[in-house]
């Protein structure tokens, strides 16, 4: 995508402007909620402040939509923008607003056009046009981006936005989640989505906000790892609730036991992405705290590959600490998924971030805007792991004074002490602020909802991505009821290789911080991860340049204060090859711990196979015995059967007995050297 | 080949030898190892040509068959069940075929969908290497193969008690049985100078009817191809008991040949039983791959030799017991001409120029190879 999300105080959501162009800014750094300041005014400027120190990947190296002309007027209540072409050519280029060109008064374009063309547009007319772009107005035109491309995957990420929220809340709040969903069909390709929790609540001003607003959050802000990144999701799926089916969300919220629940109804005016609050009064609520949110919205319900209820159990397998209780609609038969852990997993702390990988322009604002005086403080204020003697370093490193006034250093300086940062070692980011599922709870979780007869997971030691900690895990499970019908028949032959390359490609569950992706899943680093990783040595048919294929299930779960995804709708993890090294070398872990198990298995078999064989002969061989020798056939019958079971009950001996004829035979040597 | 000749014939009945076979699998159970019988090798590594006494010898090397080994173990059991069904024959003094032999041991496994024995080449190789391995033959086990081989000539000779006139079995001739020991077959009278073995039955029928044997004092035998043990130990017995020489007229191709070397000192696969088989005096009357010339045959009478001829001679070549000049020139011969002959070419000199040309003079002019 090449759009590049900025907030401005007070204002609607700019998009497409560059560092370059920014005025200093006076506002504080984190954490101030954006509706702070009033209602943009038209035509005036705003200071802008980047936030891409935070979200630097999406640099943008467009040049400035510049404000040409005198008076911009605002263009009123349209709702497309309608640009000339030209205005491309001026570089206010975002995917959003290139409508279609109207093209009536010719003008020169650009100055390379030759002199001779007649001018279709001036500078002014074209000024008139110009206007900032709400977000809401933006992912109205690209609701394919947050996931709302088909009313299949519509339905899918509403459930999984709600979800995520009640997760997140119940877990930063300290309380086991216990989370329903509710799908209910009112009509053809119409449901209203139905996601409760019982989760801390939101207090009464925040609501309209939380839900009727986009890139409205308390997660952009922080280093933490938590499952929602941007304040986009939940909003999104009011605004396509609303758009599909003109019905408002409603939400019911309690904060604490004698309070009396709210209960609103939220419409988003998306040309100013703000809330409107259509209904607001309370209710009684059962519930002690929670919060529970009502869509409807146009979708499609269908089960298999990528369905809610998929969906859902990978959820539970992934969060082994959480409930859900799920309604299917059409009549179905409700889903219980009960806790497989009755502890929360630690909460993760919250982190500054790391020097390294910090980019120039980010590193730029952060000088500009930080509160602290010198520069040695100010880059041990805004980073973790520096100290003053790390900050000391890097200032002297870059060739400057560490008492200097940050906001006074003049670009090129900046430049230097951003090129002296990774030439000093710093310590890796606290590890404290990644939390795994771990090695056990993955098995727990996976163990919940799959009857594998093996299972293997692994937990790597936290890593770092440009500057950002995250940490890998991965859990297998193998066999068992994943091999449907082909066990079923009790021929020995249903296992091993062939039978595996019959069952087709393994099922890949990709996680990031604990959520269950579903699409794009052949973009993603854990599948690229996963094919790159060579499972014939662990004993998996795998055809070149695919998944390996057998009766198995591989969890890959990437835990990350900022998990890097391919878009907004999140569903892809970025190639990072720190990322791609952590996935394979926990995809390798558990790898040979399979390998070892199906050699294990397929030596028990052979020795099965053999121990038929054998006892299918001693029969004959006990009567031909018999007549040539006259001895008692019954006694040889039992001295042939034990002898088999000693020929072929391979493994136990085959451990066994190697060491104690060694120690045997050293202790033998000793008593001759005596 | 290290192999050494075996010492040939242990002393002891055959009855004996199976049940001390049977024993020392039990011994081998009760010491809890795994139970294995030693076979000595049929193949050609394991086989000595005795130059000496120009006849190829087992040698001492034996391959192991363990029960406990998937790939051993059914001819394991295999082994005994015809090693018990062989003792059941004696203990009955009965004679059966090797294909009811097969019939007797051949039964579903129980439990199983599968059979002791599927076929007769199963079963044949198992009683091979029970011969060897309790070194005696089958004859002495009391089997025998069906009979195959026609015999006529001046001689009488009693058959189960049955005397038998060689001269007065019209154009059929007696049929040899597989079984020719002294308890089944004693010779009486004889007449006969030599002994011709044929390779084909159409060329003993050509020889029968024009009363080769009567004129030439002969006995005419034939193997039907290569020849069947019943058919060599009866030439073996005729040449040591009656002091007959042998001649063999065989096909001028590589096969013809080694028919000729099978009679004359063994084969690989019953190396074992060279002894009282091969008959090294054996002479190989034709067709020579000179005889063309000699006999002034015309060229449309020769046909090609294919591929797998070719390979054949040439590995026959590198046998010991071929390594002699007359033999290398008689095989360098033919694969330069690249052509072989039936011995049915030379009735193209006249229906009957075999038995009133060709032989006579061969035999007359000593044209023959040892």
């Amino acid at each position: 995508m090449d759009v590049r999300i900025r907030r401005s105080t007070g204002s609607p959501v700019v998009l497409g402007e560059t560092d370059a162009e920014m005025e200093p800014v006076e506002a504080p750094v984190a954490g101030v909620p954006m509706q702070a300041a009033g209602r943009g005014a038209g035509g005036r400027r705003k200071s802008t402040r980047a936030v891409s120190k935070k979200r630097g990947e999406k640099k943008t190296r467009a040049k400035p939509a510049r404000k040409r002309g005198t008076k911009p007027r605002r263009a009123g209540k349209v709702t497309t923008a309608k640009r000339a072409p030209a205005a491309r050519t001026a570089g206010a280029g975002n995917g959003s607003g290139q409508g279609k060109a109207n093209g009536a008064e010719p003008a020169p374009a650009t100055k390379r056009a030759p002199a001779k063309t007649r001018r279709r547009m001036s500078a002014e007319s074209m000024a008139g046009r110009q206007r900032e772009i709400s977000v809401s107005e933006f992912f109205t035109k690209n609701r394919h981006l947050l996931g709302f491309d088909s009313p299949a995957r519509a339905l899918l990420t509403a459930v999984k936005e709600g979800v995520d929220n009640s997760l997140d809340a119940a877990e930063e709040a300290g309380i086991l989640p216990s989370v329903r969903v509710e799908l209910v069909e009112i009509g053809d390709d119409r449901y209203r989505v139905v996601v409760e929790d019982n989760g801390p609540g939101i207090v009464k001003s925040q609501v309209p906000k939380v839900f009727g607003k986009l890139l409205y959050g308390s997660k952009f802000h922080r280093l933490r790892q938590s499952r929602g990144q941007q304040g986009i999701g939940i909003s999104a799926a009011g605004m396509y609730g609303q758009l599909t089916t003109g019905k408002p969300v409603v939400i019911t919220s309690k904060t604490g036991k004698g309070r009396s629940a709210h209960h609103f109804e939220i419409v988003i005016d998306t040309s100013r992405n703000t809330p409107e609050i259509i209904e607001d009064h309370t209710v009684k609520w059962e519930r002690d705290h929670g919060t529970r949110i009502e869509i409807e919205l146009e979708g499609t319900y269908k089960g298999g590959r990528r369905s809610v209820d998929e969906y859902l159990e990978q959820v539970a397998i992934a969060n082994p600490h959480a409930e859900i209780l799920y309604q299917p609609p059409k009549g179905r038969a409700p889903v219980h998924l009960p806790r497989a852990a009755e502890e929360l997993p630690p909460e993760p702390t919250e982190i500054k971030p790391h020097p390294y990988g910090v980019e120039l322009g980010a590193l730029q604002s952060l000088l500009k805007e930080t509160k602290a005086r010198t520069l040695s403080s100010a880059l041990q204020q805004e980073f973790s792991r520096v100290s003053a003697k790390v900050a000391e370093r890097i200032v002297r490193t870059a060739g400057l004074e560490p008492r200097r006034r940050p906001r006074d250093l003049k670009p090129a300086e900046v430049e230097s002490l951003h090129r002296a940062i990774p030439r000093v070692k710093i310590y890796a980011p606290p590890p404290s602020c990644v939390v795994p599922i771990g090695e056990h709870l993955v098995r727990c979780g996976l163990e919940r909802e799959i009857q594998a007869e093996f299972y293997a997971c692994t937990t790597r030691p936290p890593s770092v991505y440009r500057g950002n900690p995250f940490q890998v895990e991965a859990g297998l499970a193998y066999g068992g009821a994943l091999r449907g019908f082909v066990e079923e028949d009790g021929s020995p032959h249903s296992t091993g290789r062939d039978a595996d390359a019959q069952q087709g490609p393994i099922t890949l569950l990709r996680m990031a911080n604990r959520v269950p992706l579903q699409y794009q899943q052949s973009a993603c680093a854990t599948f690229n991860a996963t094919v790159d990783t060579n499972w014939r040595q662990y004993g998996l048919p795998q055809p070149k340049g695919a998944l390996p294929q057998g009766p198995m299930v591989l969890l890959v779960h990437v835990a990350s204060v900022w998990v890097p995804f391919t878009s907004e709708s999140k569903e892809a993890i970025a190639h990072y090859p720190e990322i791609l090294k952590e996935i394979r070398l926990a995809l390798k872990e558990c790898g040979r711990k399979l390998g070892g198990y199906l050699r294990r298995r397929e030596h028990q078999k052979r020795e099965e196979r053999r121990r038929g064989i054998f006892a299918m002969y001693i029969g004959e061989l006990v009567e031909s015995l018999g007549n040539l020798t006259r001895v008692d056939r019954s006694k040889l019958q039992k001295e042939l059967s034990r002898l088999a079971a000693r020929h072929t009950d391979g493994d136990a001996e085959a451990i066994v007995a190697p060491t104690r004829r060694v120690r045997g035979r050293r202790k033998a040597a000793k008593e001759e050297a005596r | 080949m290290s192999a050494r000749p075996r010492k040939r014939r242990k002393k002891g009945d055959v009855a004996s030898k199976l049940r001390e076979l049977g024993e020392g699998a039990v011994r081998q159970i009760r010491a809890g190892s795994n139970p294995a019988v030693q076979i000595p090798a049929r193949t050609l590594a394991n086989v000595k040509y005795d130059r000496k006494r120009s006849i190829i010898e087992l040698g001492d090397q034996t391959q192991t068959r363990a029960l406990f080994n998937v790939g051993q173990a059914r001819k394991y059991m295999q082994t005994f069940l015809v090693a018990s069904a062989c003792k059941d024959l004696l203990d009955a003094a009965k004679t059966t075929s090797i294909r009811d032999l097969y019939y007797i041991t051949k039964h579903t496994i129980g439990g199983t969908k599968q059979n002791t024995f599927e076929e007769q080449e199963e079963s044949d190789p198992i009683i091979e290497d029970l011969e060897v391995t309790i070194d005696s033959l089958r004859e002495e086990m009391n089997l025998f193969a069906s009979n195959r081989g026609a015999m006529v000539g001046d001689l009488t000779l009693v058959d189960a008690g049955d005397t038998i006139d060689l001269r007065r079995l019209g154009s059929g001739g007696w049929s040899v049985p597989s079984i020719v020991e002294e308890n089944v077959i004693q010779f009486k009278r004889c007449n006969a100078k030599m002994i011709l073995l044929v390779e084909k039955d159409a060329v003993w029928r050509r020889l029968n009817e024009d009363k080769f044997w009567k004129k030439h004092k002969a006995i005419l035998i034939h193997g039907n191809g290569m020849a069947p043990r019943g058919v060599r130990r009866l030439c073996h017995r005729m040449v040591k008991e009656l002091k007959l020489p042998l001649y063999v007229l065989v096909d001028n191709d590589p096969w013809g040949f080694y028919i000729y070397s099978v009679v004359k000192q063994g084969s690989i696969n019953l190396a074992y039983e060279s002894v009282r088989m091969a008959v090294p005096e054996a002479r190989f009357v034709g067709l020579s791959s000179f005889d063309p010339k000699r006999f002034d045959l015309s060229s449309n009478v020769f046909i090609r030799l294919d591929e797998t001829d070719q390979k054949r001679a040439k590995q026959m070549l590198a046998y010991p017991w071929f390594e002699r000049k007359a033999w290398q020139r008689e095989m360098h011969k033919m694969l330069k001409e690249g052509v072989k002959l039936e011995i049915e070419a030379l009735s193209s000199k006249g229906i009957s120029f075999i038995s009133e040309e060709y032989l006579p003079r061969k035999i007359r002019e000593r044209q023959y190879l040892v």
